[in-house]
């Protein structure tokens, strides 16, 4: 439901595929063992898509949708690739009333991604992060390491033009 | 086990030791009330609606998971459990979409009841932002509508557990909380078997079949249409509970008077493909055991138990019997025999079926299930689609006068109309099959071991100095485990009767719904089975290769079982699915 199919192309490679297995199987008889395969995973990919957890329901026999809702139910996890440029908002409290919030919409528009998502071209990624302690700047978001502040909505599509 | 004495109410009342404080005041005449309780099911304790007063505990407890002990005293209807049970409901009605009037559920919907029972007469009290959803509508047999959903995962349970799928879960956390399949899969998408125990466990009307009956109307209306009926074994065990009337009543009479008066052209009888069924299926068997063909064979009468293999057990689909299941048997019959003795145009034929199963419906759309070169069967309804054609249509039920069906093919046997109880058709094959190899007829008709609801049954049979291993399973988990045992080569069966649903098609997915607070605590499938096994010993004819009308059919047009013809028609296909 709600736009939620990953739009990134997947780029798994057979080496990744290979450490996993071999996770998996050293695992995989455990109780309890789906939490760490999912960490190791996320580890190997960088992200659990669909291919990734796949492999682990066909390797286990843990439905699929349980291995879904284990992953959406965790903020550790993550469906999607962080893009090379990730642009991470501040939503903490100094910002938040700065008008932050308003960033963040602008932002999902202008990329036609939801937060925790990233561009089909992998270029950009939107995430929230709470307060990074630049409260004299706030509003405030990063891309990478570049920090941006005293912005206002306007501001968005000149910083998104300095990476594309 | 030893018993507990406790107090409820100010009552003192003796319950077995290891009770539940819900199963003691049972005892006691005590209805506590559950939403997202299932016994042996679901028994997660997360509704708050059952909750408690205990005696030195310092909150309310929740009495479908609290054990008693000795001496505990409980109150089941202070003002502080009223007050908490009525915040509940309202929080609940917060995030719901509260379209009662056009609910499928509206009058058996479980939130429904307990709002009217505790007299919430703000239903907007808390209300704010909802969760979003959509309606599912990709699956060929039912709808999911989150918006009313309660998240009480009795479906989630009962698809994982029983029914050892697991194509639905609970996904994301908190407020986005929602049931749903993984990467919001439509349900079409996924390897759900359309078996609907889903939907017969759902308090309130997030679940439900695809209602065809406005379809069934407009063909009866339409005087080009030759439109014919037919009713699977176990709708007759269960209708009646849609007006009112005890689990466990048959109501075959009453059925075949109310689709007369529907307006039917043809009141036909699923119990007479299944008497086909069974001559098909046990000429095939005695095939596969004298030719060396792939054993065990397995039945193929359960569409949501074929679906269930052709997913996950793709590499036994050779074991499954070739036999087209009973109601497309006989929607084939109709198409082709029936038409052509009618001098009717098959096109001009609406062969409608009524089934306790909303696979079904899943099961029209198949391929190779098109014996005249047009679907063998146009629609599937299940018995609570047919109670609602009955309630529009006016009739007064309960007041219809008994009436027989339509001949020929209404006539069935006592062998055929135990197919919808689990072990039902392993027996009537048995019947069918035992004569068959020995020549003498049988004296004892009833073949216990493979009865009773138990998931898993096995029994050996001599016959004819061979040793045949039989084994009957209901629900996809018992499924699973027996098929594992045979891969494995622990178990080495001939025979195998599967039915997706456990109990058999009694407990179908198409059922009428039976409230928690009824299920909990009666033994649903085995009222209901009772009343086929009753009508088996009531009827004069109780073996398939008997029935009159199947004589005459073979004679006719079919020639023998498994002739060519027969295969044309009467035979299909399968296909292997992946997991999703």
């Amino acid at each position: 439901m709600l736009a939620k199919k990953n739009m990134v192309p997947f780029k798994g490679t057979k080496e990744q595929e290979a450490q996993l297995l071999e996770v998996i199987s050293q695992l995989k008889d455990q109780e309890g063992s789906l939490m760490p395969i999912l960490q190791k995973a996320q580890d190997i990919y960088g992200y659990l898509p669909i291919e990734v957890q796949t492999i682990i329901s066909n390797e286990t026999g843990i439905p699929l949708e349980k291995i879904y809702g284990v992953v959406t139910f965790y903020s550790q996890f993550s469906l999607y690739p962080k893009g090379k440029y990730n642009i991470s908002v501040c939503l903490g409290t100094a910002c938040y009333v700065k008008g932050s919030g308003d960033l963040f919409a602008r932002l999902k528009e202008r990329l036609g991604i939801e937060g925790g998502q990233t561009t089909s071209d992998g270029k950009f990624s939107l995430t929230d992060c709470r307060c990074i302690g630049a409260c004299g700047l706030a509003p405030v978001l990063t891309v990478n390491e570049d920090v941006y502040g005293r912005l206002t909505v306007d501001d968005i599509d000149g910083i998104i033009a300095k990476y594309e | 086990m030893a018993n507990v004495n406790i107090k409820i109410n100010g009552i003192d009342v003796s319950a077995p030791a290891g009770s539940t404080i819900l199963e003691a005041a049972r005892l006691a005449n005590i209805d506590i009330p559950t939403l997202c309780f299932l016994k042996e099911i679901n028994e997660i304790g997360a509704c708050r609606i059952c909750v408690v007063e205990v005696k030195g505990a310092r909150s309310l407890v929740a009495s479908c998971v609290y054990p008693i002990n000795e001496g505990m005293e409980i109150w089941t209807n202070t003002p502080k459990v009223i007050e908490s049970r009525k915040k509940t409901l309202k929080l609940i009605l917060s995030n719901h979409n509260r379209k009662c009037l056009s609910c499928v559920r509206s009058g058996d919907c479980e939130l429904q009841k307990l709002c009217h029972d505790y007299k919430i007469d703000d239903e907007t009290f808390y209300d704010g932002e909802k969760t979003e959803s959509e309606i599912d509508t990709s699956a060929a047999h039912m709808i999911r509508d989150n918006s009313k959903c309660i998240l009480c995962r009795r479906c989630v349970a009962v698809c994982a557990k029983t029914q050892g799928i697991g194509v639905i879960g609970a996904n994301e956390r908190g407020f986005k909380t929602n049931i749903g399949s993984a990467f919001d899969m439509g349900l079409g998408e996924t390897s759900c078997v359309s078996c609907g125990q889903c939907i017969a466990v759902c308090p309130t009307g997030a679940l439900a079949e695809k209602d065809y009956t406005d379809e069934v109307f407009a063909a009866l209306a339409d005087p080009e249409k030759y439109v014919i009926v037919q009713t699977a074994p176990a709708v007759r065990a269960a209708l009646g509970e849609e007006f009112g009337l005890p689990i466990g009543t048959s109501v075959q009479g009453k059925m075949a008077a109310a689709l007369r008066k529907l307006g039917f052209d043809k009141v036909f009888d699923t119990n007479f493909a299944a008497d086909l069924t069974i001559m098909e299926e046990a000429n095939e068997f005695l095939g596969r055991v004298k030719n060396g063909g792939v054993l065990p064979m397995i039945t193929s009468c359960s569409p949501g138990w074929v679906k269930y293999c052709e997913h996950y057990f793709p590499d036994m689909t050779e074991n499954l019997s070739t036999c087209k299941s009973p109601q497309q048997m006989f929607g084939a019959t109709c198409k082709t025999y029936f038409a052509e003795k009618m001098g009717i145009d098959p096109k001009n034929m609406v062969v409608v079926s009524v089934m306790p199963c909303t696979a079904k419906k899943f099961e029209i759309g198949r391929d190779d299930q098109n014996a005249a070169g047009i679907a063998d069967v146009d629609i599937a309804l299940t018995t609570r689609e047919l109670a609602r054609m009955i309630k529009r249509a006016g009739l007064d039920f309960n007041a219809l006068a008994d009436e027989e069906f339509d001949l020929p093919l209404g006539l069935g046997t006592g062998a055929a109309v135990i197919f919808g109880a689990t072990g039902g058709v392993m027996e009537a094959a048995l019947r069918t099959a035992v004569e068959t190899l020995t020549g003498e007829e049988l004296k004892e008709l009833n073949f216990t071991a493979v009865r009773g609801t138990e998931g898993i049954k096995e029994a050996t049979y001599n016959v004819a100095g061979m040793d045949v291993k039989v084994a009957v399973v209901s629900g996809l988990a018992n499924a699973r485990e027996l098929l594992n045992k045979v891969k494995s080569g622990e178990a080495d069966y001939h025979f195998i009767e599967i039915m997706g649903c456990p109990g058999g098609c009694v407990n179908g997915g198409g059922q009428p719904q039976v409230p928690a607070s009824v299920r909990n605590f009666t033994d649903v499938r085995a009222l209901r089975a009772k009343v086929l096994y009753d009508l088996d010993e009531a009827n004069s004819i109780r073996k398939s290769h008997e029935n009159p009308a199947i004589k005459e059919i073979y004679a006719e047009f079919f020639g023998e079982p498994g002739s060519e013809k027969a295969h044309h028609i009467l035979h299909t296909s399968y296909v292997k699915r992946s997991i999703n």
